[in-house]
Parts: structure tokens; C-alpha cells; sequence
């Protein structure tokens, strides 16, 4: 067995790779090691592994509810106890069953959001940096008006005319959210741009559309996601703020910033009402920021210990 | 060397001059285009999003008559190109149209908010620039200590907890429970009146005023959402600081300065942190321009009656034209704090200036 195990290292951390595959996984395997090494990325994996399966089992997991009113005489703003681990709200609702739940709104937004935002980024970067000239100039001054946003304000604007609701709050932080993306993208093809096998495909006939999507956009992927997972942490507490200002998922249903702001007017008596939703948001935007910070050292050892 | 520069000194200094002629030129060019950018963001808001903004003013039950008067007195009956220019004139000039909720004018509003604001977000960056440099210093001339550790974890929780779920815990436990600080709002009502506004920033026109026992109550009152603004700013201000420190002190002329026998301290304090300086001033432009931002949720926690509070107010109430001339004044500070810096990174960089 352990032999096996040393076979396999062997063949994964080899010099000469026989196969691309080989190479590849080698790569990915040198890639993992040095984010295994790493306890805080590994405590940030662990706390999003934890967040998916929690929302994939949402219905098992949670005793209670998430939305049905429990029993307004008796059940309201109870004091954590086994019955209720996290006690209840002002509806006699189980704060636990409510932040199980929200683990999904949660999850959408973000996985919304980097899947609106990034591929937007990635385009308008590539194909700005791949084009030079007027384009490059057009689209990197749209992106540079965008960056000189401040993002939340703007985020709520673009809320205040959609009207409230999650999936507008998910695109007015879509919307703030793609210029970095783009920014990158571009400083990245710029380097590639001139590389000798960009020539190489292009004296083979290859036209810009496809060399902009075969053979950079590839190569700027790694850099986006990394960057990506590290912004998730803005846009839970982006989306947790227009929450808590009645702007972003409404009432019932359990966003962790709406239940903040719920929880704010007996924060003086029943303080974990409000507490135990913002302890929520805090660790998975903490797991979020680790998990990025863990990918960032182990895609990109020059940046690492910055 | 000599010479050649007596020769050519008229010539290179008004080329050298035409130049920074040039910088200037594309540098306004730079700030009107963003500008424009953000007038053009707040009118694709205010007037394209909404189906039809007449019917969101008068409501759907209003007669025809009415539709149509309000529709020509807004000037929506003009091609959306003329809209436009009318309406950069207008943002021009500061006019942002009529409050719905205090019916003044939103720019007379803003001007009276405005100085809460500035305030809370001055002392806050004041507090994390003091604090978060010496910090990040710290972090990087002793790699790997505690301190450094302690200064991770500073930013990682400043990156990581929402602000004002943190407002709201600390308004529990040092107002309610401990009673160190003052509770919501800027000043107790008793002092609401002893002092007439000059600035509007309350800390100072109590002093000027020599109103001692008011500016203890005023300074109640901000310093604990001020502390908590600067604690955001000192996460960030603390991390740069480290990350900028840690490029210097690897660089040649720090051997070169321990070489010549330079004390540490010296070498740390004089010579490494004063070239980090330069990009660090950028940093702490951009953390102001933050607070100004963060400021919104923080106000609505404490009750500020700064713009942040303004601004979520009119939301709830859908005053758009508050909104949006909020959004217009909180995104020039932005843009003008962030050109503002970059001109100072070329003023203090003489690398940047050669060319």
C-alpha cells in the first residue's frame, strides 16, 4: 500500500514527464502540495466545504422552519437552549434553522455574482488587451470610470432603481464588480500578446476570436479565479449591507444581512438575534479570504508572503 | 557633462516644461472624461432603468393631463441625446433637482450633511493612518513574530466582518453594558443649541466656542464609530504598509546603509520607510475615499446625520433625485481623492518625473 503511494509521488513529482497528462497533473499535484502546507488555506477549504454541504443538506440539518412563524406566545426571542441552539426571533422562528437556510441565499449571490461578473471581466480585459489601439483605449477608460466608483454607493443606486430584491441586488454587484477582472485580464495578455506561439497560431490562419478564446483567455483563468475567490468576501459583505438596508432578499427570507437588521431594534436585550447571523457572515467571509489567500500562494509562489 | 548641459539647458527645460504641460492636459482630459462617465452612469439610472419616471413621480392614478405636463416639465419629451447634455449642465452647476422627502433643494441638503461625514471619515482615516503604519512596520522589520501575526489577523478580520454588524456590537457593549461612549446620533439634545454652526464639524466649532462641557458630548458621540471606521482603515493601511516595507528593506541601499554602520533604527524609520512613503500616500487617499463609502452603513448604525444616512433614508423613501445627487457627490469625492493621489505619487516619486 505504501509502496503503491510511493509510486504514485514518484510518477506525479517526476522530472521528465512521459505524457501532457502526466505533466499536468504533476503540476496540479506540486499546485496542492504547497496548498496543503498551507493550515489557514486549509482551515478556509474546510470552512467552505462545510458552507456547500450545509446548503446542499439544508432540509436535514435544520430542526425547524426557516420561514413558517413558530408559536408568537410562547416561542418568541428565546435565549439560546438545546431546544434552540441559537435562540429565536421576534417571529418565534429558529435562528439556527434561519442561518442554515441563508447558507443557499448566500451561496447564490456569490456564485451569481462571479459568474456574471468574471467572464464579463475576462472578455473585455482580453479582448482590449489583444486589440490595442482605440478599442484597448474605449474599453480600459469604461473600466477605469467603473473602478473610480465608490461600489457600494453605486450598488445601491443601481438597487434603488431596479427595485429591491435578491436578484437585482445580484446584478447591481455584478455590475460593480467585473472592472479589476478586466484590468487583470488585459496586464496578462499584454505579456502574452507578443509570445512566439500566438505568432505561430496566427501565421496558421487562427482569426482573433479564436486566438483571444483558445489561446489567452486560457492562460488568464488561473489569475481571474484566484482573484475571484478572494473578492467573495466583498460580495457577501456587499450583499449582507444592501441586505441589512432592506435592499437585498426581503422579508421572510432568511439573508443573513436582513436578519441583522431585524435583530437591530432588541439588540439591547436579545442581543443574539443580531449576533449570530453577523458570526455567519464573518466566518465564511473569513473562510472565503483564506481559501483565497491559500490559492494565491500556491498558483503564484512569486506573490506568496506578501 | 557639464557643457553639453549649459548648451542645451534652455531647450531641455522648455521641453521639460511642455511635457508636464502635456501630464497636465491628459491628466483634466482623464478627469473630465471620469466624470462625465459618472454623470452618465447616474442618468442611465435615474431616467432609462425606471420604465417611465413620470409615472414613478405622479403615481399611476394621475389624469392624463398631469402625465403630460410633468412629462414636459422634466423635459422627457426631448430626445434622450438633449436629456443628457441638460442634465451634465445642470450636475454642472450643483443642481441635482428637489428633494421629494425635505422638498429642498438635494444640493442644500448634501451641504448640510456633508460636514458629519467628513468628520466621522477624517478622524477614522486619522486613526488608522496613526495606527496602522507604525503597525505594518512593526509586521515587517520583525517577520514572523507575534506582532506579525497579530497584524494578519487585524486585516483578515477587517476583510472578513461586516461593519455594521460590528457597529452594532460595540454600540452594545460600550454603550449599553459598559457606558464608556455616548449612544447614537452626534450630540445630545440639551447641547443641540449651544453652539451656532461655522464649519458644521461639531469637534471644532464647540472648541472655537470654548464650549468644553458640549465638545465632551460631541467627542462621545464620534469616537466610537470613528474607532470603528479606523479600525477598517488600519487593516488596510497596516497590510500595505508591510507588503511595501518588506519590497524596501530587501533593497540594495538598505545593505548599503547597515554596511556603512546606520543603526537600525535609522535605517528603518529614515531611509526604508520614506521611500515606502510614496506609494503609501496613495493607500491612505484610497482609505479615506473608503470610509466615505463605509460611512454609509456605519451612519445608518449610529444614526449620523451625515450623507450615508441621507442617502439610505431617501432610499427607503424612494427619493431618486436625493439618490442620485448623493451618488454624484460621493463618487466626485471618489474620483477626485483618486486622481488626487495619483497626482501626489508623481509629485513625491522623482522616478515618475524624469519622463
Amino acid at each position: 500500500m505504501t509502496n503503491d503511494a510511493q509510486t504514485w509521488r514518484a510518477w506525479l513529482t517526476s522530472e521528465r514527464p512521459a505524457s501532457r497528462r502526466q505533466a499536468r497533473l504533476g503540476r496540479a499535484y506540486a499546485a496542492w502540495s504547497r496548498f496543503a502546507d498551507n493550515r489557514l488555506a486549509m482551515a478556509g477549504l474546510f470552512i467552505i466545504l462545510a458552507l456547500l454541504l450545509v446548503a446542499a443538506f439544508a432540509d436535514v440539518i435544520a430542526p425547524y422552519s426557516a420561514v413558517t412563524d413558530g408559536d408568537l406566545r410562547t416561542a418568541r426571542l428565546l435565549p439560546p437552549s438545546a431546544a434552540h441552539w441559537f435562540g429565536t426571533d421576534d417571529q418565534g422562528r429558529d435562528i439556527f434553522a434561519r442561518l442554515v437556510h441563508g447558507s443557499r441565499i448566500t451561496l447564490f449571490v456569490v456564485i451569481l455574482v462571479a459568474v456574471i461578473a468574471a467572464p464579463v471581466g475576462l472578455l473585455i480585459g482580453t479582448v482590449a488587451g489583444y486589440a490595442g489601439g482605440w478599442i484597448d483605449a474605449v474599453l480600459m477608460r469604461i473600466t477605469d470610470i467603473f473602478l473610480a466608483f465608490p461600489r457600494l454607493v453605486l450598488a445601491l443606486a443601481f438597487v434603488a432603481a431596479l427595485g429591491p430584491g435578491i436578484v437585482n441586488a445580484v446584478i447591481a454587484i455584478a455590475i460593480t464588480s467585473w472592472p479589476p477582472y478586466a484590468r487583470m485580464a488585459r496586464a496578462e495578455t499584454l505579456t502574452l500578446r507578443h509570445a512566439d506561439y500566438i505568432s505561430a497560431v496566427r501565421l496558421m490562419g487562427a482569426s482573433p476570436a479564436r486566438i483571444i478564446a483558445r489561446h489567452i483567455m486560457p492562460l488568464c483563468v488561473s489569475s481571474v479565479i484566484v482573484r475571484v475567490t478572494l473578492d467573495m468576501a466583498g460580495i457577501i459583505l456587499t450583499a449582507a449591507g444592501l441586505g441589512f438596508l432592506g435592499l437585498g432578499a426581503q422579508p421572510p427570507s432568511p439573508e443573513w444581512g436582513a436578519m441583522i437588521a431585524s435583530g437591530r431594534r432588541f439588540v439591547l436585550d436579545q442581543w443574539w438575534v443580531a449576533a449570530a447571523p453577523g458570526v455567519a457572515i464573518f466566518v465564511v467571509s473569513l473562510g472565503f479570504n483564506l481559501l483565497g489567500d491559500g490559492l494565491r500562494d500556491a498558483l503564484d509562489p512569486k506573490a506568496a508572503g506578501q | 557633462m557639464a557643457l553639453a548641459g549649459s548648451a542645451t539647458a534652455g531647450g531641455r527645460r522648455r521641453a521639460r516644461l511642455r511635457s508636464t504641460a502635456m501630464a497636465i492636459a491628459r491628466f483634466l482630459v482623464v478627469v473630465a472624461l471620469t466624470y462625465l462617465g459618472l454623470l452618465a452612469v447616474t442618468f442611465f439610472i435615474g431616467r432609462v432603468i425606471p420604465v417611465d419616471p413620470v409615472l414613478a413621480i405622479v403615481g399611476d392614478r394621475a389624469p392624463s393631463h398631469v402625465v403630460e405636463r410633468v412629462r414636459e416639465e422634466l423635459g422627457l419629451n426631448l430626445p434622450l441625446y438633449q436629456q443628457f447634455v441638460i442634465y451634465v449642465g445642470k450636475a454642472l452647476t450643483g443642481d441635482f433637482g428637489i428633494s421629494v422627502l425635505t422638498s429642498n433643494p438635494v444640493m442644500t441638503d448634501i451641504r448640510r450633511v456633508f460636514p458629519a461625514t467628513l468628520e466621522l471619515a477624517t478622524l477614522g482615516t486619522l486613526i488608522g493612518a496613526f495606527l496602522g503604519v507604525p503597525l505594518g512596520v512593526l509586521a515587517a522589520v520583525r517577520r514572523g513574530s507575534f506582532l506579525d501575526q497579530v497584524v494578519r489577523v487585524i486585516g483578515l478580520v477587517g476583510y472578513s466582518v461586516p461593519i455594521f454588524w460590528l457597529g452594532l456590537m460595540a454600540l452594545l457593549v460600550f454603550y449599553a453594558r459598559l457606558g464608556w461612549v455616548e449612544g447614537p446620533g452626534r450630540i445630545d439634545v440639551v447641547y443641540e443649541y449651544t453652539v451656532t454652526p461655522v464649519t458644521g464639524i461639531l469637534l471644532l466649532d464647540t472648541a472655537m466656542q470654548g464650549e468644553w462641557e458640549a465638545f465632551r458630548n460631541v467627542f462621545g458621540h464620534l469616537i466610537l464609530p470613528a474607532s470603528l471606521l479606523g479600525y477598517f482603515s488600519m487593516a488596510y493601511i497596516s497590510r500595505m504598509t508591510r507588503s511595501f516595507m518588506l519590497t524596501e528593506l530587501g533593497q540594495e541601499y538598505v545593505v548599503a546603509a547597515r554596511a556603512k554602520g546606520l543603526s537600525e533604527r535609522t535605517i528603518i524609520w529614515r531611509h526604508a520607510l520614506r521611500n515606502a512613503l510614496v506609494p503609501l500616500v496613495t493607500v491612505i487617499a484610497l482609505s479615506y475615499a473608503n470610509l466615505l463609502e463605509g460611512s454609509v452603513l456605519t451612519e445608518t448604525v449610529f444614526s449620523w446625520p451625515g450623507l450615508g444616512l441621507y442617502i439610505t433614508d431617501s432610499l427607503q423613501n424612494a427619493d431618486m433625485n436625493a439618490v442620485l445627487g448623493g451618488t454624484i457627490v460621493v463618487g466626485s469625492v471618489f474620483i477626485g481623492l483618486n486622481l488626487l493621489s495619483d497626482l501626489l505619487y508623481r509629485v513625491l516619486d522623482p522616478r515618475t518625473r524624469a519622463r
